[in-house]
């Protein structure tokens, strides 16, 4: 059936009208920095290429208080995005079933997050121990 | 019971043929502890606004007639209670997203477009005559679509879909979960056929996971998900296609 005269409402500004949208938008604005963070591991693969000195150079630039206060956002907006990247994880796949019982979306984003925490301390350790000790 | 209380309900309003634009009007309504925000509008509509237009039928969340968006949530208008608002008062608005008709009416003809583009039937790929019997199922097999299935087109989930409303084009909430649960179906045939739905840019791709379509179903049925599992199932289409020679 077609109507004559019907309103349309605006969508401007939607993402403030409920804090369900807010999160959401929090967690696509941490993607910006997985990107720069990765635009920051590509750098210093360059000025690898260029030499010790321009490696060196890029860091001891890592080391001063700019570079540590954007290291410690970046943290921050990674374990967010980590996150809700692992929350959302359970409506990603088809149904799981273990011996006729289904697993629950609780089990499989605390398995998410136990795998990623044990792959986080198992590389810090790696290349603390073992790579670079 | 307890006593009455008064409760004040702001409604938005609209009359295609004398408003050019919606505004609020707001209502003061007596109420008890078991009155549900449908019965508030039914109470101004009787006694002080017959004007006020809005759907409603079943009053037990099945029909999926009264979805609104009550203080900006969209929810079924019979299964939420007035007391829960008490006493900073609701606002009542039509289920965002959708075009007014009149007051709290929308129109959802989009909608039913929609869900009759997703071939919403079993489609068996060898039809029984009734002498032959029913389509058998394991409770496994049933357990594999049967949440899918209990969607009531309420509407719910596109008044919660930002994708939605921004672009009416994507296939949506409900449509998208329906379609999934006759692909889940042991006795359906017919997943081939869904596909160029399932595929299109405006089909799965159209979702970003913003996910608050499966918070607001009144029914658990969680089209988030259903989309979600059919864009592996669209990527692997996609490659099939590559690798295996077109059918005539």
């Amino acid at each position: 059936m077609a109507y004559l005269h019907t309103h349309v409402r605006p969508m401007q500004g939607w993402w403030r009208r409920n804090p369900f949208y807010r999160r959401y938008m929090l967690r696509e604005v941490t993607a910006l920095f997985v990107a720069a963070y990765a635009v920051e591991l590509l750098v210093g693969l360059v000025r690898l290429a260029q030499g010790r000195a321009a490696y060196e150079a890029w860091r001891a630039a890592l080391a001063t208080p700019p570079a540590l206060a954007f290291h410690a956002l970046t943290l921050a907006a990674f374990l967010y995005h980590a996150w809700t990247w692992l929350e959302v994880m359970p409506k990603t796949m088809p149904f799981v079933t273990v011996r006729d019982h289904r697993v629950s979306d609780r089990a499989i984003v605390v398995a998410g997050v136990t795998a990623s925490v044990i792959a986080s301390i198992a590389l810090f350790v790696a290349v603390r121990l073992v790579i670079a000790p | 019971m307890t006593a009455e209380r008064t409760i004040t309900i702001e409604c938005l309003r609209y009359n295609p043929e004398t408003n050019a634009e919606p505004s609020y009007v707001v209502y003061r309504v007596p109420f008890t502890d078991d009155m549900s925000v449908l019965e508030g509008l039914q109470h101004i509509k009787d006694a002080l606004d017959g004007s006020l237009t809005f759907r409603w039928s079943c009053r037990m969340a099945i029909c999926g007639s009264c979805g609104m968006m009550l203080n900006g949530v969209p929810a079924l208008s019979c299964s939420t209670f007035l007391r829960d608002y008490y006493p900073d008062g609701l606002r009542v608005e039509p289920l965002t997203h959708f075009p007014i008709v009149r007051d709290l009416v929308i129109d959802q003809t989009d909608f039913l477009r929609k869900l009759e583009s997703v071939s919403p039937q079993l489609a068996p790929a060898q039809p029984k005559t009734i002498a032959e019997g029913p389509y058998r199922q394991t409770p496994a097999q049933m357990d594999a679509y049967y949440q899918y299935a209990q969607c009531i087109n309420c509407l719910l989930c596109y008044a919660a879909c930002p994708q939605y409303g921004l672009n009416s084009a994507f296939t949506g909430p409900a449509a998208l979960a329906l379609l999934h649960r006759y692909n889940a179906d042991s006795r359906d045939d017919a997943t081939a056929e869904r596909m160029d739905v399932v595929n299109a840019d405006v089909g799965v791709w159209g979702c970003t996971l913003v996910g608050y379509c499966s918070e607001v179903c009144p029914k658990g049925v969680d089209p988030a998900r259903a989309i979600n599992q059919n864009k592996i199932n669209s990527t692997k289409d996609y490659f099939l296609h590559l690798l295996t020679p077109r059918k005539g």
